[in-house]
């Protein structure tokens, strides 16, 4: 089994060095990238079906062409998303922990594709081994000539800057992270216009999260049909998948992408823990619907989840076990939700904290029967279309999917008037 | 209103740097907050005002840029940081447990700071480390798996 992601990535020594990563075949896609003309790497990238990993899942190489190319727009931008900040979800730390260079080039490469001169990662301030990692691995970058002017002299430039987060899980959201970035509130932007025509500063702005640049080095290296085989079913290359919550051997593991969710839980994290048995899990993400036993034998690839009802997310998943109230494992959803919500819209601003009472209030045993069918009305009215952004309607998939299949511990709470399980 | 500080020329140096690379100055608002917040702890409305004029902006939009990210603090804080993950992995993981020790050993709940300045406790959204839940920061450093042993030992680490 393949596993051009990690290969290089071991915690039992320090990471790899820029001759250390150069001696593993480390910037050998940069060098041939830079022979070949930008369109036709996009062209690679969207023929290897590779999808963003940061969530949404869609078509990197095809995001990258809708950049203007025509040579009337001097100043572009790439951006890695490094904000990492989904609860539950911890991938992009191990790769920026554990490979940094990889990143980077990644990073080199896509901003080539698109002729951006410019490029930032835009990091969770709360990664501070990533960040000193990073700074030290863009010192060698540009000392090797890998970055700044006149790139292994092909007359391109690209500078990269490093900009540490102040804290809000919206900044996620790749039009309030170009707010965040340009020192305004990280409030997300109107669609139309697109980030890739008008994004930082009104200049044409691709933003990727740090998996999906990870993988571009070993898509050039290898080629589109290499990285399609890598995939098991409907989708292509490896994915990193995570498991937290009480399970034997919580982590994560680059599998091929389209694993089961069986053989994520039971063989990678090596079943529950002792004493607790399965009730559900998110798969990819405190923004994800609940998936439950009926389900283990999926795929988690992008199409077979969402048939399931829910989404592959960022792929690392939160198991429920039935220690845990799903009552108050929701209300900690919300109340996060809640929290993070920039206040821009209302149903977001309003509807969310209502939703965390309504949740608190059923926990804490004074829920009213008519409580279920109020919180029901919120999934709808917070749900898709609604709302600026994704943020709310995310926040609705765990609770509407919990009222689903988890409705019986909801009206216990109201019929005991407490929680069974405190 | 007249700004009662100012700037430090170790503070306007490092804010500069960061003007020139960006193509406004309100641009590096975040940035200038940053260190402000470095060198003095936390952003007081004179620190605010001194840096709103510096970026020439308004301070009511410079502080609703400072009230809207969550470690911009815009109170004292004590000299050392707690920020205890309160997100869905550590929920699961008995958080709530840490919380619970960590009140009944300083004296403190989520917000508060203690008598003699040692500490100050925030909740903390996931700070991305979930399979080794419980876990929380002290100013810089990451402490996970905790039990009540270890955070015991961890909290004498910090004077």
């Amino acid at each position: 089994m393949e596993t051009p992601l990690t290969q290089h990535i071991s915690f039992d020594r320090p990471c790899y060095n820029l001759r250390d990563y150069e001696k593993n075949g480390g910037y050998q896609a940069l060098r041939k990238a830079l022979s070949l003309s930008p369109e036709s790497i996009t062209n690679t990238v969207q023929a290897s079906d590779l999808k963003g990993r940061g969530g949404a899942g869609f078509n990197t190489g095809m995001k990258w062409s809708f950049v203007p190319m025509n040579g009337h727009y001097p100043v572009k931008y790439l951006i890695a998303n490094a904000d990492e900040m989904e609860p539950g979800t911890f991938k992009d730390r191990m790769l920026m922990e554990g490979n940094p260079h990889q990143l980077i080039e990644g990073m080199i490469i896509s901003a080539f594709a698109i002729q951006a001169n410019i490029s930032y990662i835009f990091l969770r301030w709360a990664y501070k081994k990533a960040g000193r990692l990073l700074t030290h691995a863009m010192e060698e970058a540009y000392a090797a000539g890998y970055l700044g002017k006149n790139i292994l002299g092909t007359g391109y430039n690209l500078e990269m800057y490093l900009h540490t987060g102040v804290g809000r899980y919206i900044c996620g959201e790749e039009t309030a992270l170009l707010n965040a970035l340009e020192g305004k509130r990280a409030t997300p932007r109107a669609k139309p216009p697109f980030p890739q025509v008008s994004g930082l500063f009104g200049k044409p702005t691709i933003v990727n999260n740090v998996e999906t640049l990870c993988n571009i080095p070993h898509i050039i290296n290898n080629g589109p049909d290499w990285f399609k085989s890598l995939g098991k079913g409907n989708d292509a290359g490896t994915k990193i998948y995570g498991v937290s919550g009480r399970v034997k051997r919580p982590g994560l593991w680059e599998l091929p992408m389209g694993v089961s969710m069986r053989e994520l839980i039971e063989d990678c994290a090596g079943g529950m823990a002792n004493g607790y048995r399965f009730r559900g899990a998110l798969p990819g993400g405190a923004s994800t619907d609940f998936l439950v036993e009926e389900h283990l034998d999926i795929n988690l690839d992008y199409k077979s989840v969402a048939a399931a009802g829910s989404r592959l997310g960022t792929g690392t998943m939160i198991i429920l076990d039935d220690h845990t109230c799903p009552v108050g494992f929701v209300h900690n959803l919300e109340h996060f939700f809640a929290q993070e919500s920039c206040g821009w819209c209302t149903p977001c601003r309003e509807g969310l904290p209502w939703t965390e009472k309504i949740l608190l209030s059923i926990e804490r045993g004074e829920g009213r029967p008519e409580d279920l069918q109020l919180l029901e009305t919120h999934t709808r009215l917070l749900g898709p279309g609604n709302t600026f952004c994704a943020l709310a309607p995310g926040a609705m998939e765990p609770l509407q999917s919990a009222l689903k299949y988890f409705r019986e511990d909801f009206e216990k709470h109201i019929d005991q008037k407490k929680c069974p399980w405190r | 209103m007249i700004a009662q500080e100012t700037l430090t020329p170790e503070e306007m140096a490092e804010i500069d740097h960061e003007i020139a690379l960006v193509p406004m100055r309100r641009a590096a608002a975040i940035e200038a907050l940053k260190i402000v917040q470095h060198h003095r702890g936390w952003i007081s409305d004179d620190s605010l005002q001194a840096i709103a004029g510096y970026l020439e902006i308004s301070p009511e939009e410079l502080d609703s840029v400072a009230t809207f990210y969550n470690l911009v603090f815009r109170r004292p804080v004590g000299r050392n940081v707690i920020l205890l993950c309160d997100s869905i992995s550590c929920y699961v993981m008995g958080y709530e447990k840490i919380y619970g020790q960590i009140r009944e050993r300083l004296g403190i709940s989520f917000g508060q700071t203690t008598p003699d300045g040692r500490f100050t406790l925030l909740p903390n959204a996931c700070l991305g480390t979930c399979d080794h839940a419980p876990a929380l920061m002290i100013n810089n450093e990451l402490f996970r798996d905790l039990t009540e042993e270890s955070l015991d030992e961890i909290l004498d680490r910090y004077h």
